[in-house]
């Protein structure tokens, strides 16, 4: 058990060069230095595929692009919030408030450039994190749940009682200016695929990280965790913190997208859509949270048309289109309990089966890569351990039962180390 | 829908002014709706037999009751127009897209309008937040922005001359409403109820420029979205304040949930209220279980006339309540004709598919008055130098000119009082309307609210005819 | 003096609804560990069915009671058709499930009865009560609404603490596997509680109905201060829900008559965070730390 010590306080370490695998018997887990390049090289095809995906369609599916890859950053954070810290938010439109209003202050007075104001807006919302992160550490997912409900309720409000945010007009944002003979919407989009990207690759990276296995750790098991040295309450504020940077980045290429950050752009029903398309893509899977956001961005406009083909009365079947929107995600739940990635992967894990005729394993499907784990929403430890030697992957298959530390250590982490 | 997207050009001149960026979206081509071509001018959205609009309004969620009725109701006049040709042979095809009034989504399905569906003008958008979300880009894409379904002082400015208010600033209502309270309720103390958004605010400012600031007891507030039941605690506040007078910028449901804790508490003072909130046939319905016993009727009882009988409020359209007025005539027969039996069988003829009529109708005016060879540019042309002669349902004239975007800037005074006797919708019975004052027009600065002496617009022939 | 007494007595008569739904959020929580999200959903639903029903000239008290019976056994069939399937896995998706409910039932109301608010009966006289010649702000239905909750709220507590089947309540939510290894059929007790928690909703949705703005969307606020009076109370406690809503009604009342009522959802949130830095479980909560 030794074996791995996750100390948050520390910084990220790279393991010394020329080490390509963790030494695992030498009793320290390092940060392996392959999945940084299997990401980047993940990075550079995904870059590749959304130059070509934005270029071949029109300026309209540009503008949605960009919208799932904003909406894909803000559910990066709220994904490893929830599948790999355990933590719960309904709120996380509130740090979407804090995010698009900096940065459409920072616009109205002073102005500086788009990349510093895009940090210094997911900065802020950092901090928002930390605030609300300190109090909800001591908190289990309900109650924490009932504290971010309220938070994005009670937000727009605040922000409509000060004139500097004004007031329900809002403020305006300036979207960047293209170079060159670029369309703007399509660098518009760009911007926001680069910010996803960038955010799912340090995202992964830091999931491979110490503070990685140190929000599992605490995930699966607060006490097993603290007694294998985490410091549990600032690993949850450092996740509940992370996770709102990402709605801070989100929000603010939002408030770009639309041109303009009121306090009506935030409502709860959005922190609920976000939860829901969170769990819908795949709770705590990188790959996930495409699905999620394409989801959010093109469930409703499916939904319409479904329901406009059933030819109903105008208003019969604008509400029809809401129930069918709630019944693709009541059925998908059901029928993928751990989300579309979890479906996906495990008919990719059954189709390479056929191909190879071996037995399935997780290190197969090439999904796997982006990090984060295959079973969606967060088992307790023990149904995780069992699972993962089900599956076969693990290095050493042990029973389930023993001790919780046994079942949040070592063994996930080599998993996850191969993946 | 047809791709529009590689038409020949329009609007060269905009070419030669507009900044590169321009250039660059019609460069890159595809759904920005102009690429440069020789030949003839042609518009987006407009054929020899077509033209193509669009709006953003809830058709579900909270904001949706009663709201969700305009669009249906102006796509009736549509429809009626199109069964008679069309205008100068364009028949109109009207897109209403559900943005549940929230304002990110309004902003990416009037990108759609714009960039997939080629609209030639978006056309009654509803709300304040919302419209305020997407004036920008469709002032970027040239696209007109027409007859906002919102009253906030805030569309008529000349950093967005493609932007066009419709119903009265609600300023004005305020003021006229105000100088009414000042005339007729000398003394008195005055309460403030209202919604705490620009609708609310907007409006008592025009109280506050009209009532002595002394006379002002008590200011109430709501907020819209975390309006959850009656609103007992602000009822009472101004009732411990001793408010003889309340007036009130409020939703219609709002207007039920201050004035149903009132009774409760056997406070009964005098509603002035903002004509937004203060339809009978809407509001009625809400208020109209509530002064029966529930175990001697049905949800469907009588009206209520106890609690909306008395209310002051301010019209700028003809009342429902007259039946003879030939322009309330031809609203019912069109709604009748050619709207879903839902929209007609529910509401029949109220505050919303009045005004979605009315609205409808003002467009129509305008392309008729934009000539044979529409162009963005002519159909905004006409609004700012010929929309005083339209006719349309208004009490006063259409007020637009190259530096007024508002429409209709005058109302008059009404009570609405069973002593004027009843009238019926398919929601119920409800008091009908005493007229108090003369019309009254006035801006939304400091400008006197004076007394309208101009004409009436009357119906048209065409349209007269429809009601036989 | 007058203000303040309507004041807290609006927020009594509000903090009893909350605690109605709390109420059935408690019922679920603690027998399943999933928050029900469609709870207010279901009761709007069940609440037009009894409007349809109110409709057809069937007198007001036979609708009351089918529509608690209705969301008796709606209760127990979402248990059966939504939630079975997703026992064992992870409360989160069964949560999911939930919001895609409440998603479904307003889109259908909407469908059906169409979105125009209208009113609905109460069952008693909405007029205040008269002290001395001055009415204060508590009706007859007032006192129908607190009578209500609380005989609903001790009959829960009489279930639980008198009776067999609420010991094998209790016993089949504290400790399912050994609950099973005794005897205990614990998958029919989870219906029971799903179907308890639906007709507790039913109530609610018909209390609520005459005092605010009946549409398909007429309970959402009210689901969210309920959700925070279930928590206020720890979860597990139906007296903890009740005293919950009572708190939760009194403080948003004190807060929006004296301070603005756009305020309320503030001071919500800062007497949920003041009561969970003392109590992290909530007032009536059990230390034991729960997950979702």
């Amino acid at each position: 058990m030794t074996s791995a010590r996750p100390d948050s306080a520390g910084p990220v370490t790279a393991s010394p060069p020329g080490t390509r695998w963790p030494a695992r018997a030498a009793g320290r887990v390092r940060l392996p230095r392959q999945p940084l390049v299997r990401n980047l090289i993940l990075l550079i095809a995904g870059a590749a595929f959304f130059y070509v995906l934005t270029t071949s369609v029109s300026t309209y599916n540009d503008f949605q692009i960009g919208e799932i890859a904003l909406y894909a950053v803000v559910l990066a954070g709220l994904s490893l919030l929830t599948g790999h810290n355990g933590q719960f938010s309904l709120g996380h439109g509130a740090f979407m408030i804090v995010g698009g209003y900096t940065l459409a202050l920072l616009q109205a007075y002073d102005p500086m450039n788009l990349a510093l104001e895009l940090v210094i807006a997911t900065a802020a919302a950092a901090v928002a994190g930390v605030v609300v992160g300190m109090p909800a550490a001591r908190l289990s997912a309900p109650y924490l749940a009932g504290v971010t409900l309220l938070l994005a309720l009670a937000l727009p409000q605040l922000a409509a009682q000060y004139g500097v945010f004004g007031g329900e007009q809002g403020l305006t944002t300036t979207p960047p200016i293209a170079p060159g003979s670029l369309n703007s919407q399509q660098w518009l989009a760009w911007i926001e695929i680069l910010c996803a990207l960038l955010v799912v690759l340090v995202l992964s990276n830091l999931l491979r990280s110490r503070f990685g296995r140190a929000f599992r750790a605490v995930r699966d098991d607060e006490v097993a965790a603290a007694l294998s040295g985490i410091h549990v309450a600032r690993t949850k504020v450092l996740a509940f913190s992370i996770s709102a940077a990402c709605a801070g980045l989100g929000g603010a290429l939002l408030a770009l997208s639309v041109g303009v950050v009121n306090t009506g752009e935030f409502p709860l029903s959005l922190s609920i859509a976000l939860l829901a398309a969170m769990v819908l893509g795949g709770a705590g899977s990188l790959i996930g949270i495409w699905w999620g956001a394409v989801a959010l961005v093109y469930m409703s406009t499916w939904a319409t048309s479904l329901s406009k083909q059933l030819a109903l009365g105008t208003s019969a079947s604008a509400y029809l289109s809401d129930a069918i929107f709630g019944a693709v995600l009541i059925v998908a739940m059901l029928a993928a309990p751990t989300g579309i990635q979890g479906g996906v992967r495990w008919v990719l894990r059954r189709l390479w089966a056929l191909v190879i005729g071996g037995p399935p394993t997780a290190r197969a499907p090439g999904a796997q890569a982006a990090g984060g784990r295959a079973a969606g929403a967060r088992a307790s430890g023990r149904e995780v351990a069992a699972a993962s030697a089900n599956a076969g992957s693990a290095g050493p298959a042990f029973a389930d039962g023993s001790p919780t530390m046994q079942s949040t250590g070592p063994s996930r982490h080599t998993e996850e180390d191969r993946a | 829908m047809r791709r529009r997207g590689r038409r020949p050009v329009l609007y060269r001149s905009w070419v030669a002014v507009g900044a590169a960026s321009v250039v660059l979206l019609a460069a890159c081509g595809a759904g920005v709706g102009w690429t440069s071509g020789a030949g003839a001018a042609s518009t987006t959205g407009v054929t020899k037999s077509s033209i193509t609009i669009g709006a953003t309004v809830p058709l579900t969620g909270p904001a949706a009751p009663g709201y969700s009725e305009i669009a249906p109701a102006m796509d009736a006049v549509f429809k009626w127009v199109n069964a008679h040709g069309g205008v100068y042979g364009r028949k109109i095809k009207y897109i209403y897209l559900n943005d549940k009034y929230d304002p990110s989504t309004t902003a990416k399905l009037t990108r759609k309008l714009v960039l997939t569906d080629h609209i030639f003008a978006d056309v009654g958008s509803l709300g304040t937040p919302t419209d305020l979300a997407i004036q920008k880009y469709l002032h970027a894409e040239k696209v007109p922005h027409l007859f906002i379904e919102s009253g906030c002082n805030c569309w008529s400015t000349s950093k967005y001359p493609e932007e066009l208010g419709w119903q009265p600033p609600y300023t004005t209502d305020g003021k006229i409403l105000g100088m009414y309270i000042k005339t007729h309720f000398p003394g008195k103390k005055i309460g403030e109820l209202y919604q705490d958004t620009e609708f609310g605010k907007d409006f008592m400012k025009g109280i506050q420029m009209e009532v002595p600031a002394s006379a002002i007891v008590s200011k109430q507030s709501y907020d819209v979205t975390t309006l959850a039941g009656a609103m007992t605690t602000q009822m009472a506040a101004l009732q411990a304040a001793g408010a003889q007078v309340v007036a009130m910028a409020t939703i219609p449901a709002a207007t039920a949930l201050a004035m149903l804790p009132a009774y409760a508490i056997g406070y009964t003072p005098q509603y002035v209220v903002d004509n937004v909130g203060a339809d009978a046939p809407t509001v009625g319905p809400l208020l109209s279980s509530f002064t029966q016993l529930a175990t001697k009727t049905s949800s469907k009882a009588a009206a209520a006339p106890g609690l909306l009988n008395g209310v002051i409020t301010n019209i700028y359209m003809p009342a429902e309540s007259t039946a003879t007025n030939p322009w309330i005539k031809v609203e019912k027969a069109i709604l009748e004709k050619y709207t879903t039996t839902t929209v007609w069988k529910k509401h029949g003829l109220d505050g919303n598919t009045e005004y979605g009529v009315a609205l409808g109708y003002t467009f129509v005016q305008a392309l008729q008055a934009a000539g044979k060879n529409l162009t963005r540019t002519s159909l905004m042309h006409a609004l700012d130098t010929k929309a005083k002669s339209f006719h349309t349902p208004g009490l006063v004239p259409l007020r637009y000119s190259t530096k007024v975007h508002y429409g209709y800037m005058g109302s008059e005074v009404v009570q609405e009082t069973t002593a004027a006797g009843t009238f019926k919708t398919p929601a119920g019975t409800w008091p009908s309307t005493k007229v108090l004052s003369p019309v009254y027009t006035t801006t939304t600065g400091r400008g006197p609210v004076k007394k309208y002496t101009g004409k009436v617009p009357s119906v048209p022939k065409a349209l007269a005819k429809l009601a036989g | 003096m007058r203000l303040f007494v309507n004041v807290l007595l609006s927020g009594v008569a509000q903090g009893m609804v909350f605690a109605a739904i709390a109420l059935g959020l408690v019922l679920i929580s603690r027998a399943t560990g999933v928050i029900n999200f469609a709870q207010g959903a279901m009761a709007m639903f069940t609440t037009f069915l009894a409007y349809t029903l109110l409709e057809h000239g069937i007198g007001y008290w036979p609708a009351f009671v089918a529509t608690l019976a209705i969301g008796f056994v709606f209760g127990g069939l979402v248990e059966r058709t939504l939630m079975r399937p997703l026992q064992g896995k992870s409360p989160l998706n069964a949560v999911i499930v939930t919001i895609g409910l409440l998603v479904v039932l307003e889109g259908l109301a909407g469908s059906i009865w169409g979105n125009t608010s209208r009113g609905f009966p109460a069952a008693f006289s909405q007029q205040g009560l008269a002290i001395g010649t001055t009415r204060v702000a508590f009706s007859t239905f007032d006192v129908f609404t607190v009578g209500a909750v609380v005989v609903l709220v001790a009959a829960i507590v009489a279930l639980f603490r008198w009776t067999n089947l609420g010991l094998r309540m209790r016993a089949g939510a504290f400790a399912p596997e050994v609950a099973r290894l005794l005897g205990v059929r614990v998958g029919r007790l989870f219906t029971l509680g799903w179907a308890l928690a639906c007709a507790a909703g039913s109530l609610a949705g018909l209390l609520v109905a005459p005092v605010s703005s009946f549409s398909p969307y007429y309970m959402d606020l009210y689901l969210i201060y309920g959700f925070v009076a279930a928590v206020l109370g720890g979860l597990v406690s139906p007296v903890g829900a009740l005293v919950g809503g009572l708190v939760t009604g009194l403080a948003t009342a004190f807060v929006g008559g004296y301070l603005g009522s756009n305020l309320e959802p503030m001071a919500a949130l800062v007497l949920l965070l003041i009561v969970l830095m003392a109590r992290p479980q909530g007032l009536f909560g059990t230390a034991i730390a729960r997950r979702v």
